[in-house]
């Protein structure tokens, strides 16, 4: 393989892994309080909003029901509203911000919902107010479910990521598609594969290893 | 650690001052929750319920599953609202605040749980923080309070622990001083012995005694178990299908039980239920031959005088001690008796004049072959 193929492949990796970055970040950062509010506005809950919970209920449901090769297409108009262009790593982060933002949300509420009841009652009992309990209890004592579901879908973004290599968003995807099968170099694309894989393990084991550092629901040494 | 605490012991403490008022105090306090889905019936968990729990005092609530109690606890600090009627906690109608009032008066009441509802993620030391950390304490202060509660429970070596590291009693401690932390007036004890073994029991309620002894403290329990009551209540609570059926003191309610609820909570705690040897034999009907069955309670002053000896002798009587037990409860000798005398109406009837006059309750309670 040439030194010009292998600077490629590097750059590529650089690519999806700043695209991953960057929207997994971004999608964190809406779809955890979103989680929240999912898992504590239902009836009776600490933020009781029913109607607005079902109403953004059917929205993150509606965004995980679209094939994300589909979403990628159909937003592009707010792509370019929104970053100038809709082709490279930069537009990429958008439809992947997108589609991660309402998974991630899921998976924050099942993680809050896991959260014992009877520390919230304990929490209200010690006079704590509804932002309190969000706070100092569901959020640090889901957290190690949180991790998890954060590995999930960083993972998930990876793949994603490749994805969006068949429309021009760059990264390992695009290396694939472009040189591993158009220009037939299967070993191009067994090295995108390979790194991919390897990626993937760095995440989950790391996302392991951080949970069950912070679960301390189990007892060490 | 505190040393251990026995009733006898609380003539010696320091005289508490005569509760002025009621810590809390219930009145016609009624609950309906709600029919949940359709064609569910809405229940009806408590009906006027009036209850008074004088400041600086221990009162226990007994009830089964499902009879109310764990509803009534939770109308003190608000996190259930009465459908009508009126719950006035040091002062304060709980019953009539908003969110913000509720949240100022559930730092002046104090909680423990059953499940001990501790955060797995905090060790013991942040677990007691927590209510000082929610009051929006300084960090440095929350340090000096944290401290000496730790110590009070016997757990200043543990602060480090996460509950996953400590024994149900350890968790149950950190739960009682992390419930301190505030300072509180009132204590709320939720079944708080309920998930502990017999001999744990014993130490957390020592531990609440001494806590209500030394700290003024007011405690409202809530409990399945009469020995949790006589382990550490002054009075007592009985609580039937939402309703409050027998109120006074431990004292009274345990030695002359009136409802029938109260009477099977109370089964052998008291040694009023008969050995199974016994209740074989007995028969409610005289037969030939047969003795009868006399049970003598001993309370009050004559608990301890040689009664039975007495008896023997004045009346020239052949006695038959059949079962029997001599207990103390809440700090005072209390006995069971059950003895046989011959089937002879004028002899019962001298016998039964000889006890009540030395203030004996008696009860004959059937005929033994």
């Amino acid at each position: 393989m040439s030194p010009e193929i292998l600077r490629l492949i590097w750059e590529a990796t650089l690519d999806t892994l700043w695209m991953v970055a960057v929207s997994a970040s971004l999608a964190t950062l809406m779809g955890l309080p979103l989680g929240v509010f999912l898992a504590t506005s239902g009836r009776g809950e600490l933020f009781a909003a029913p109607l607005v919970n079902k109403a953004l209920g059917f929205v993150v449901n509606a965004t995980r029901s679209t094939p994300f090769i589909i979403l990628v297409v159909a937003i592009i108009p707010f792509t370019r509203l929104l970053v100038g262009t809709s082709i490279g790593t930069k537009a990429a982060i958008v439809p992947l911000t997108i589609a991660a933002t309402p998974f991630i949300a899921r998976l924050i509420e099942g993680a809050i919902r896991e959260v014992d009841q009877g520390l919230v009652e304990a929490a209200r009992a010690m006079g704590a107010t509804p932002l309190q309990i969000v706070r100092k209890v569901l959020v640090p004592e889901a957290l190690p479910a949180i991790v998890l579901s954060l590995t999930l879908a960083v993972v998930s973004l990876l793949g994603f990521s490749a994805m969006v290599g068949a429309v021009g968003g760059g990264g390992l995807g695009d290396l694939g598609i472009r040189y591993g099968y158009q220009r037939f170099m299967p070993d191009v694309m067994a090295v995108v594969v390979v790194v991919l894989i390897v990626l993937v393990q760095l995440v989950q084991s790391t996302g392991d290893h951080l949970s069950r550092r912070l679960n301390k629901r189990l007892r060490h040494g | 650690m505190n040393m251990p605490v026995r009733p006898s012991d609380l003539s010696e403490a320091a005289p508490l001052p005569i509760p002025a008022a009621a810590a809390i105090r219930f009145e016609n306090v009624s609950k309906t929750f709600a029919a949940r889905g359709k064609g569910a019936a809405e229940v009806r968990a408590l009906s006027g319920i009036d209850l008074a729990v004088p400041a600086g005092s221990i009162l226990g609530v007994i009830g089964r599953s499902g009879a109310g109690k764990s509803t009534l606890i939770r109308l003190v600090n608000g996190l259930e609202k009465p459908t009508s009627g009126k719950v006035v906690v040091d002062g304060t109608e709980v019953s009539g605040l908003d969110e913000r009032g509720l949240r100022d008066i559930r730092r002046r009441v104090g909680m423990i749980f059953q499940h001990f509802n501790l955060l797995s993620s905090r060790t013991a030391f942040d677990n007691v923080a927590l209510p000082l950390e929610i009051a929006g304490m300084p960090k440095a202060e929350i340090r000096r309070r944290v401290e000496p509660l730790l110590d009070m429970v016997g757990l200043a070596d543990k602060r480090h622990r996460y509950p996953a590291e400590l024994s149900g009693g350890q968790k149950q401690r950190v739960g009682i001083a992390r419930a301190l932390a505030t300072r509180p007036k009132v204590l709320l004890s939720d079944e708080a012995t309920s998930a502990l073994d017999p001999e744990t029991t014993r130490s957390i309620l020592e531990l609440l005694s001494s806590i209500n002894r030394e700290l003024g403290l007011t405690i409202l329990l809530i409990t399945h178990e009469m020995s949790v009551i006589r382990g550490v209540a002054r009075e007592v609570a009985v609580i039937d299908a939402g309703r409050i059926v027998e109120h006074g003191e431990v004292f009274d309610i345990f030695t002359r039980p009136k409802h029938p609820t109260t009477r099977s909570f109370l089964g052998a705690e008291t040694g009023r239920e008969l050995p199974p040897y016994l209740r074989a034999h007995l028969r409610p009907e005289p037969v030939p031959g047969a003795a009868v069955a006399l049970r003598i309670l001993f309370r009050g002053p004559h608990a301890t005088d040689p009664v039975i000896s007495e008896l023997s002798r004045e009346l020239g009587l052949d006695l038959n001690i059949l079962s029997g037990s001599v207990d103390e409860i809440a700090g005072r000798p209390f006995g069971t008796l059950v003895v046989s005398l011959p089937n002879d109406p004028a002899k019962l009837g001298q016998a039964l004049t000889f006890l009540q006059a030395r203030d004996l309750d008696t009860e004959v309670i059937g005929y033994v072959a």
